[in-house]
């Protein structure tokens, strides 16, 4: 064999071959690769950018649109002169029209500069960070725990089908698909509560401050488990499902029955024959994950007092602060899209198809 | 085209519809079926709440603040209903021994109007008596009986599911088929569209459009705006599957049949492209009703939706946050467990439709 192959390759006569067989440079194997996948990403960011921007103006329409705003209780404080507010209105471009008002605060954005919040007294930028930084900390974490147990359970069932531990995983999957966030939470909270083991809530304890920096990291990460876990909880159900559906439906493809008649052992066939085949389908519902997750993230955040984007949108929204409600909408939408640009990229790089279209 | 082999051959012995097909693999799903049987249970009860529940919602008894569920036994013949006196400690209960009171079935209570609107005061079941109350799942913080405050909640959170998804679905299907149908920049449009109401994070848009309403709303109108926002989220996706398969229906034959009989784009649309995408929509539909119930009970859980002293699911969950209550009387997480059977049983059942349905692109 490797006589034929290497007359095959250095045979000047069998130039069909040369072409298929010479092994040139990694480099220039992959280079059309890394060009058709920086036209994809390019392609992709400029198709981000409308987005962002249809969605932050659909929301600040959606404000416009709302009645009354952080000067309606204002106005209703008799030691707050009516001269104050309209001078206040005038400094956030209040008294425009809603489309004046976009646009400037679409400059301020721009420039990073996410205004004032009337309702917190300090820069908005400096509250979004913090929160978005905590946001993606929970929702990065639930990620890695719910692809982290889905993904080897969910090849495991596949791979023992019908045995007791497809059945178990299949039945906590059912379970776990139908238990609401609300409650799972919830049951946190109280299991907190009830062992001593987890802080109850929040992000921080009170003398964090305090403390040295590696304690201020393990204080952290005490209070992050437990969030995170409930939000992996609930997205790891559909995750595991879904791997095994992949996993079952390249397992019965031909291809993995020619694999095994070649004699390949069954750990190679599922391996590096059908895993790598049931990935591109697991991709894709990587970005429904993200959504569901950050919408999960919304509610474990509001009930554990998980200092976050959703806990804030909430707040701003009782303050009838409209405006960081926009802020927070449009950073959330942001998080996604990213991660769904991510999740594209992914899929490009491994699935030559998608990159091509 | 799978399907059409066992059509006919089916066709050949006796003939089958295509719904009559569908049955009969449902029937043959066992856990589908015991899903839809619990379904038919819990919407039954909901619309018999008012008569099921021994109580009015909103009726306090200062005397059971936190009072621990009262369940009846079985003494000779007769179901009796236990008396508890205030124990030691705040919102402790006792039992009195050998101090019972029969329950009775179909009882003179509190007054009420069964589907709404037929005042009458006769309840399923009750003592009669306000001295030996039946709290089947406790009371709350205000002493009302959870059981009552659950069925009335059933009526809330299990019609806003199925009346926002009947909406958001007919506007996604005639949304999507026109865009489909029509293709090039209306098609476009749409799209984008869809695209910018699906890249928001649901509940992110959800508390946006709540913004937009004004304050001191009456029960009615929040029910009512609660569907509006939760159809406003739901049509998006809907449309963007419908779309796809109105893309491939259009150049089918039967499409361009009745075009050539004359029929109008809209008739097109809804007579020959929808009905093809009947299957599709009822699976998608049953897996979908419980996003919208759990829609409802967020909201009414963030104090944004249904609000006292009206009973929703949600708003019910809100004592439950409090750790010492959860701690303390359990029972508060009675709305949770319904939540969670219900949402079960639709998943049962849509996971069994799509089965029977075989639809292979969900």
């Amino acid at each position: 064999m490797e006589d034929d192959r290497g007359v095959a390759i250095f045979d000047p006569q069998s130039s069909i071959f040369v072409g298929k067989l010479s092994p040139r440079p990694v480099f220039f194997a992959t280079f059309p690769k890394v060009v058709a996948m920086l036209q994809y990403i390019f392609k992709r960011l400029l198709h981000m950018i409308p987005l962002l921007l249809g969605v932050s103006l659909l929301t600040f329409l959606l404000m416009a649109m709302s009645p009354g705003n952080y000067f309606t209780s204002l106005q209703q404080n008799p030691q707050i002169s009516p001269d104050t507010i309209a001078r206040l209105k005038a400094q956030f471009h209040l008294d425009r029209p809603w489309y004046v008002q976009y646009v400037f605060w679409l400059k301020n954005v721009a420039s990073g500069n996410f205004g004032y919040s009337m309702a917190y007294k300090i820069s908005a930028t400096s509250l979004i960070v913090a929160r978005l930084w905590n946001t993606f900390l929970l929702s990065f974490f639930a990620l890695l725990i719910a692809w982290g147990i889905a993904i080897p359970f969910g090849i495991w069932a596949a791979v023992k089908k019908d045995s007791w531990v497809d059945h178990a995983c299949s039945f906590v999957a059912f379970v776990g698909l139908s238990v609401p966030d609300v409650l799972l939470s919830l049951l946190a909270l109280w299991f907190a509560a009830a062992s001593g083991w987890f802080p109850v809530g929040g992000a921080e304890s009170p003398l964090h401050d305090f403390m040295s920096p590696s304690q201020q990291f393990w204080d952290r990460a005490h209070h992050l488990i437990l969030p995170a876990v409930v939000l992996a909880a609930s997205d790891l159900a559909g995750i595991m499902r879904r791997m095994r559906s992949c996993l079952l439906d390249t397992l019965r493809a031909e291809y993995v029955t020619a694999a095994r008649a070649r004699g390949l052992g069954e750990g190679w066939v599922v391996w590096k024959h059908a895993l790598r085949n049931a990935i591109n389908p697991l991709l894709t519902i990587f970005g429904y994950s993200l959504a569901a997750l950050l919408s999960g993230a919304f509610i474990v955040e509001n009930i554990m007092a998980w200092p976050g984007l959703g806990r804030l949108t909430m707040e701003a929204f009782f303050a009838k602060d409209s405006y960081l409600v926009v802020d927070c909408v449009v950073m959330a939408t942001a998080l996604l899209v990213i991660g769904n640009f991510i999740a594209d990229i992914l899929l490009a790089w491994s699935d030559p198809r998608i990159r091509l279209k | 085209m799978e399907t059409a082999a066992p059509i006919s051959a089916a066709e050949a012995k006796a003939p089958l519809s295509p719904w009559q097909l569908f049955w009969q693999r449902l029937k043959r799903r066992r856990i589908a079926m015991a899903g839809g049987v619990i379904l038919i249970f819990l919407y039954a009860v909901a619309i018999f709440g008012g008569f099921v529940a021994p109580y009015r919602y909103d009726r306090i008894d200062n005397n059971s603040f936190f009072h621990p569920p009262i369940w009846p036994r079985v003494q000779g013949f007769h179901l009796v209903v236990p008396r508890y006196e205030p124990g030691n400690g705040t919102f402790a209960y006792r039992l009195v021994l050998n101090d019972t009171k029969p329950l009775h079935f179909f009882v003179r209570g509190g007054k009420y109007e069964l589907f709404g609107f037929i005042p009458t005061s006769v309840h399923l079941f009750g003592t009669g008596d306000d001295n030996y109350p039946v709290f089947l799942f406790g009371a709350d913080q205000f002493g009302r009986d959870v059981f009552s405050r659950l069925l009335y909640g059933s009526q809330i959170s299990l019609s806003i599911g199925v009346i926002g998804i009947s909406i958001s679905f007919v506007l996604g299907m005639i949304i999507g088929g026109i865009s489909g149908y029509f293709a090039g920049l209306t098609d476009t449009l749409i799209m984008r569209l869809c695209e910018l109401v699906m890249s928001i994070p649901a509940l992110y848009l959800i508390i946006s459009l709540r913004n937009t309403f004004p304050p001191g709303m009456s029960s009615a109108q929040i029910y009512a705006m609660i569907i509006v926002i939760l159809s406003f989220i739901g049509w998006a996706s809907m449309a963007r599957v419908i779309r796809g398969m109105a893309l491939s229906l259009r150049e089918q034959q039967f499409i361009l049949a009745a075009r050539a009989a004359g029929a109008t784009p809209i008739r097109v649309i809804v007579r020959h492209i929808l009905p093809n995408t009947f299957s599709y929509v009822i699976v998608a539909a049953t897996l979908s009703v419980p996003y919208y119930i759990l829609g409802e009970v967020v909201l009414s859980f963030l104090g944004v939706g249904i609000q006292e002293p009206s009973a929703s699911w949600g708003n019910m969950l809100t004592a439950a946050q409090n750790t010492d209550y959860l701690q303390h009387y359990p029972w508060l997480l009675a709305p949770g467990a319904a939540i969670f059977v219900t949402v079960l049983a639709f998943n049962f059942l849509g996971d069994g439709l799509r089965d029977a349905a075989d639809t292979k692109s969900l």
